[in-house]
């Protein structure tokens, strides 16, 4: 991916910016500018709880150019609180931790790193609950 | 001598962070010593794979926004002092300011001086909040620090630290008093570029080093403000291992209960930049309402800055919108050396 790519998705991959549809309310991840549920224009940026539970998920063993340094890895469709599945790794979770349902919230993380001299790419995953794991 | 701005500030907010990772001191000790060496501390907190100074940053950065209850575009600036910021070249700040959402307008840099760099970037926002110049500033102290394999800092060199929002004093939940720093150039520890691990003259690190800088920036701040050890309900030192701390503590005159809450190292490690700053965080999620605490930062080349805070009774409605540092120091995950040679990238795969 570009580095100019990089730099527009930023906002959305960082803190799970999306949009909410002024006409009906519902809210939007990733952006699409275009209401899935009353085909409006949604515009209107919305900042994510970054909260939600796992719908579903698989454990990756072999993983793509730019993602070995992490395996095996866990990656999910995540129902947020607000409404949409977005598929993200979860991260700070042991394989045999996950279930569906578990709560989970969103943090901040290196996604990959392009080479030894390359751009680190930072972006949204998903941990269990810290107050849970803690107690 | 005494560093104290012309508007009263304080802290707004704070917040901490420390991963889950733990590599026990009798792991380091297996390999190294076939379990004969000991090991200063019981273990310290590592880093995961998908983890450096910017992620760390990020968390806590959230969690003083949070406790502050501040939109983030009112910062004027984010600042991360740090020994292992990510990139060479390019802003660990800009990575942090981004994801919190406090950009575009606002002033971004990362600070350097060994494990003093986030107690710098904190006292640079007292100034600049204490100006006027801005209303509200972001201060970050955190590492991911590496020591060398079999080198005794393995033991020790441990991942975390903290942030903190500097705002005026009728928002804070601590008053900052004042603060002294005492620099001079010592050659006690020291990194040259492209170079993965420090070198330490061990023969300064002690009395020359530590105890010089810590005991005369807290003794100076304490005779500046009229203030004696009984004065402070607890007290948190640099901390590169459990000792140093303890003993800088006793030199001064405070009881040991007044350091206890503060005191991390045992089980986080040194943290670097984070270190003291970290151990505040904790000490702050105890304290109550109009009670005075000093922190005393250390950093390798060599100087020390001592801060002054009195909490207000804001600390009560505060503390308990972020996680408190405890729940982080009791997550924990133990690894092997294995595993934790791994995570921090210490084998070369080609
Ligand atoms: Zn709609």
């Amino acid at each position: 991916m570009s580095i100019p790519r990089h730099w527009r998705l930023q906002n959305q991959r960082y803190s799970m910016v999306g949009e909410v549809c002024n006409a009906c309310g519902a809210k939007l991840f990733p952006p699409r500018d275009v209401c899935p549920e009353c085909s409006k224009p949604a515009y209107e940026p919305y900042r994510f709880s970054g909260n939600g539970k796992v719908y579903s998920y698989s454990t990756v063993y072999q993983a793509p150019s730019g993602y070995e340094a992490f395996v095996p890895y866990t990656v999910a469709l995540v129902k947020l609180d607000e409404g949409p599945l977005v598929s993200a790794q979860l991260t700070d979770v042991d394989g045999e931790e996950v279930e569906i349902g578990m709560p989970v919230e969103m943090v901040t993380r290196k996604l990959r790193e392009e080479g030894e001299d390359g751009l680190i790419v930072y972006g949204y995953k998903f941990r269990r609950l810290l107050r849970e794991e803690a107690a | 001598m005494l560093l104290k701005p012309i508007r009263d500030v304080g802290i707004a907010g704070y917040g901490a962070y420390v991963p889950r990772y733990r590599l026990p001191g009798s792991e380091v000790d297996r390999i190294w010593t076939d379990g004969q060496g000991g090991s200063p501390i019981e273990e310290k907190a590592v880093a995961g794979p998908d983890e450096d100074t910017a992620s760390m940053s990020v968390e806590a950065a959230r969690n003083a926004l949070a406790r502050a209850g501040l939109n983030p575009q009112v910062l004027r600036a984010v600042w991360v002092g740090s020994e292992s910021h990510p990139y060479a070249v390019k802003p660990t700040s800009t990575i942090v300011a981004e994801a919190i959402g406090a950009v575009p307008a606002v002033q971004a840099a990362d600070w350097e001086f060994a494990c003093k760099a986030g107690t710098e970037a904190f006292q640079a926002a007292m100034g600049l909040v204490g100006s006027g110049m801005a209303d509200y500033a972001l201060a970050i102290g955190m590492d991911t620090a590496q020591g060398r394999p079999g080198d005794a800092l393995e033991y020790t060199a441990g991942a975390g630290g903290a942030a903190f929002i500097v705002g005026p004093a009728e928002d804070s939940l601590a008053i900052i008093e004042g603060s002294f720093s005492y620099v001079t150039d010592t050659p006690d520890f020291f990194r040259r570029p492209m170079q993965h691990y420090p070198q330490h003259g061990s023969r300064f690190t002690g009395d020359p080093a530590y105890f010089r800088h810590v005991l005369a920036s807290a003794q100076q701040l304490m005779d500046s403000l009229g203030t004696k050890p009984e004065d402070y309900a607890a007290a948190v030192f640099h901390q590169p291992n459990s000792k140093f701390p303890e003993r800088a503590a006793r030199m001064l005159g405070f009881r040991p209960e007044q350091t206890r809450t503060g005191l991390l190292c045992p089980m986080v490690g040194n943290t670097y930049a984070g270190s003291s700053m970290l151990g505040l965080t904790a000490i702050l999620d105890e304290a109550q309402p109009d009670e005075r605490v000093l922190i005393v930062s250390f950093g390798s080349g060599a100087g020390s800055d001592a801060i002054s805070i009195r909490t207000t009774e804001k600390i009560e409605e505060r503390r308990d919108r972020a996680p408190r540092t405890q729940v982080y120091v009791q997550r924990r995950k133990e690894i092997d050396y294995g595993l934790y040679v791994r995570y921090r990238r210490k084998l070369h795969m080609h």
